[in-house]
């Protein structure tokens, strides 16, 4: 191999780099270590584009993984400074610009927040990515630095976007992108968007300036911990805030078409079935005897059904949301779906998923619509599974795969043991996904461990964990 | 562990993978013609991930073309096995080979027929052994790898890493020429890590607003430059939304094609209402547009 084994240099720096995204929840192997080395071997260096993209292809093994990677590569090999530097000082000439205050302070024409702002202005309409990348980073330098806070800190992109305050400038952007169209109609709706994507990308710029700069002061290390959001995978469903859910919710679509693949055709699906004798020496004799062409009986198709008992009470909302939008998406694949729902009482809620319908719709319909609550609000399984038992019997039978989703706390009523028992033993199998950390089962109210006696219980915390449960299944 | 056999890279630079992949009608970004460049340097497989419809098929087809080589494809779906992807003897003429020795009484006994049934006239050759066995230029693409079993995983795994593939009565083939591999993946299920560990990974996204302007008007020429960046921010706009199934890029030249064809010359309200079947094709994917984007 090339890389040098001596420590520092260019492969110490690598390999710092390396450890970053390890520490970051990326696997790295060792052998992807040595590919990286050899990628430095082969890329043009003095291309930062070309070294970003190289490392990428070798240390990422996901798309989603890429957002961490480009923050970290920006930490670790930052653009250098004194070019910019330098042009932002021939611009606006001197001190000035470091000691500047809000623009409001400031006076017309001679100031240079306001002048910036009019370039901002200009960049956005034209919305060239990397002209406005450059902006960022002077916009910076001019005017994200104050006096080092208790912590050491002393640049901020609060102060950047305060100065500049860009979501003032929609209007006027959009007025420029519709060049004089009417507003209201469909064109405006595409400008917004348009506008809301490149004001996204300058604050995004301004951020990797800012810790950047940051980094240089306080060190990489500690910047880079702090920098990093977690996988949306590893996203608690119980913690999960607004803006995930629309992430939660593009990747339980395929994990749900695989649960439905996996439910419904648990033998591998051969291309023939059993060898039908009789056929095959019938066909023989055709050919003096000898079997050219075997037969087959065609396999028996299998109609799976499947049963989803979820807990929609208050304690479990984040979890619900989600276990009801798996719901949905496994409606759409499979037709042998039925949905029950409940809180203290339990009602079939198949009716609301419609294939195509939406999500939040059918949630906000199932709270006004569905029977859920008996008396108070608070979950009461042993009631919820009685009712259900009760109203359809039938629904669980040999054919049905029963999955309940809930976090079992029953709020100290009777977890009615024997009914889930008694319906785990009808169906052909059973699982149990619990929101929870394993080890908070059977802690205070829980009664998660009386259930996981009588059902396959599974800690389903966040989306990797799905997958994880679909593949085993 | 035997090296596989080397062979000259194709590619002398970044900007010269972006030149002749764009001279085969494809037109690159810095993150596709990068990775591409170090799969053709080190001599490892390429394996793309995205969405349908980003140019993963195409990307192969195309890199066959820059390179003058042929394009063999394994197309895989759930079910597939060795004997479709790798190897199988033919049977049938085995059978008739025995039959005719029986026949024809002049003694050709067990041992020579015997030999004589596992010789080459009588492989079938699939995608995989044909590639490996070629001496002239190839690009193998192995097509929606994530619709295969994880078995097959395991038997690519040899094939990629040694480039060699071992028949029992025959012995080992070994490539004499390594074939330039691209697997292609629409991450519906999460390929093996030690799949992923010998390819160089590359995660197709949706393109830029000006990489796809260009994509657009070097696929359909004909259409007004004006045109195609209307397009290009609509199809942008229904990407945001969140759709069951966000419009691709082969779908945004569907469109552009279908404009050409009606003779539309702008995209207003009343266009893209009679038009809209074209890119999305759910019907709640339709009337959510229609709502998000004022379309009525």
């Amino acid at each position: 191999m090339t890389a040098p084994a001596a420590p520092g240099g260019l492969a110490g720096h690598l390999d710092g780099f390396v450890r970053a995204i390890r520490d970051a929840g990326i696997p790295v192997g060792i052998s992807q270590a040595v590919d990286a080395a050899e990628i430095l071997t082969v890329v043009d260096l003095l291309d930062r584009e070309q070294l970003r993209h190289g490392l990428a292809a070798v240390l990422l093994q996901r798309g989603n993984q890429r957002q961490i990677y480009d923050t970290l590569f920006d930490l670790w090999w930052p653009l250098g400074d004194r070019p910019v530097v330098v042009a932002a000082e021939d611009d606006d000439g001197d001190g000035e610009a470091v000691t500047l205050d809000a623009p409001d302070s400031a006076d017309g024409e001679l100031d240079p927040a306001a002048r910036l702002r009019e370039e901002l202005a200009r960049l956005l309409a034209e919305g060239d990515e990397a002209e406005l990348a450059r902006f960022a980073r002077r916009a910076v330098a001019m005017l994200g630095q104050t006096s080092p806070s208790p912590s050491g800190q002393s640049w901020f992109s609060y102060r950047v976007m305060r100065a500049l305050s860009p979501d003032s400038l929609v209007s006027s952007l959009l007025e420029g992108l519709l060049a004089g169209g009417e507003r209201g109609g469909m064109a405006e709706q595409v400008a917004r968007g348009e506008v809301r994507e490149r004001l996204a990308s300058f604050k995004a710029a301004v951020d990797t300036e800012v810790r950047r700069r940051q980094a240089d002061e306080r060190g990489r290390d500690r910047i880079a911990k702090s920098a990093v959001r977690p996988l949306a995978d590893q996203i608690d469903f119980l913690r999960a805030q607004q803006g995930d859910l629309a992430e939660l919710r593009r990747m339980v679509a395929p994990l749900a078409r695989r649960l439905a693949v996996r439910l419904s055709a648990r033998r591998r699906q051969g291309r023939e079935g059993r060898l039908d004798f009789r056929k095959t020496v019938r066909a023989s004799l055709g050919t003096g005897g000898v079997p050219v062409v075997t037969h087959h009986r065609p396999r028996k198709v299998h109609k799976p059904e499947l049963v989803v008992l979820c807990d929609i009470s208050g304690s479990v909302a984040g979890f619900s949301h989600f276990t009801l939008m798996l719901t949905q998406a496994l409606r759409e694949h499979f037709s042998g779906v039925r949905a029950f729902a409940f809180v203290d009482s339990t009602d079939e809620v198949t009716r609301f998923f419609t294939p195509g319908a939406d999500v939040a719709d059918a949630i906000r319909r199932i709270g006004r619509e569905a029977d859920v609550v008996a008396f108070e609000g608070h979950s009461d399984y042993g009631n919820a599974l009685e009712v259900f038992a009760d109203r359809w019997p039938t629904v669980v039978g040999p054919k049905t795969s029963l999955m309940v989703l809930g976090d079992g706390r029953t709020n100290y009523r009777p977890p009615g043991l024997p009914v889930l028992a008694d319906l785990v033993q009808r169906s052909r199998s059973a699982h149990w996904l619990n929101p929870e950390p394993r080890r908070l089962w059977g802690s205070g109210d829980s009664a998660a461990l009386k259930y996981a006696d009588v059902v396959d219980m599974v800690e389903c915390r966040n989306a990797a964990q799905l997958a994880d449960f679909v593949t085993t299944l | 562990m035997p090296r596989p056999p080397t062979q000259l890279p194709q590619f002398s630079s970044v900007s010269d993978v972006a030149k002749r992949l764009s001279a085969a009608g494809y037109l690159t970004d810095k993150q596709i013609a990068t990775t591409v460049f170090l799969a053709d340097r080190l001599g490892k497989p390429l394996l793309v991930e995205g969405p349908a419809g980003t140019g993963k098929t195409e990307l192969a087809k195309a890199l066959a073309a820059a390179t003058d080589a042929e394009l063999i494809r394994l197309q895989c779906y759930e079910g597939l096995d060795e004997a479709r992807a790798l190897y199988e003897w033919n049977y049938k003429k085995q059978l008739l080979r025995i039959q005719a020795s029986q026949a024809s009484q002049d003694g050709a006994d067990w041992e020579t027929v015997h030999d004589d049934i596992f010789g080459e006239e009588f492989l079938l050759a699939r995608p995989l052994l044909t590639a490996i066995r070629r001496t002239e230029p190839t690009v193998l693409l192995i097509d929606e790898t994530d619709k295969a079993d994880v078995e097959v995983e395991g038997l690519l795994l040899e094939v990629l890493s040694d480039f060699q593939v071992t028949i029992p009565e025959l012995g080992t083939v070994v490539a004499s020429r390594r074939p330039t591999v691209v697997l292609t993946s629409n991450a519906t299920r999460e390929l093996s890590e030690a799949l992923k560990r010998r390819c160089l990974y590359l995660a197709l996204d949706y393109p830029s607003a000006e990489r796809e302007r260009e994509i657009v008007l070097s696929r359909v020429p004909d259409l007004a430059p004006g045109l195609a960046e209307q397009l290009v921010r609509t199809i942008r706009a229904l990407r945001a939304l969140e759709l069951k199934k966000s419009p691709s890029i082969s779908e945004t030249l569907d469109w552009a094609q279908t404009l050409l064809e009606l003779g539309l010359d702008t995209l207003d309200e009343a266009a893209i209402g009679d038009t809209l079947g074209v890119v999305l094709k759910h019907a709640s994917d339709q009337e959510r547009a229609a709502a998000e984007l004022r379309l009525n």
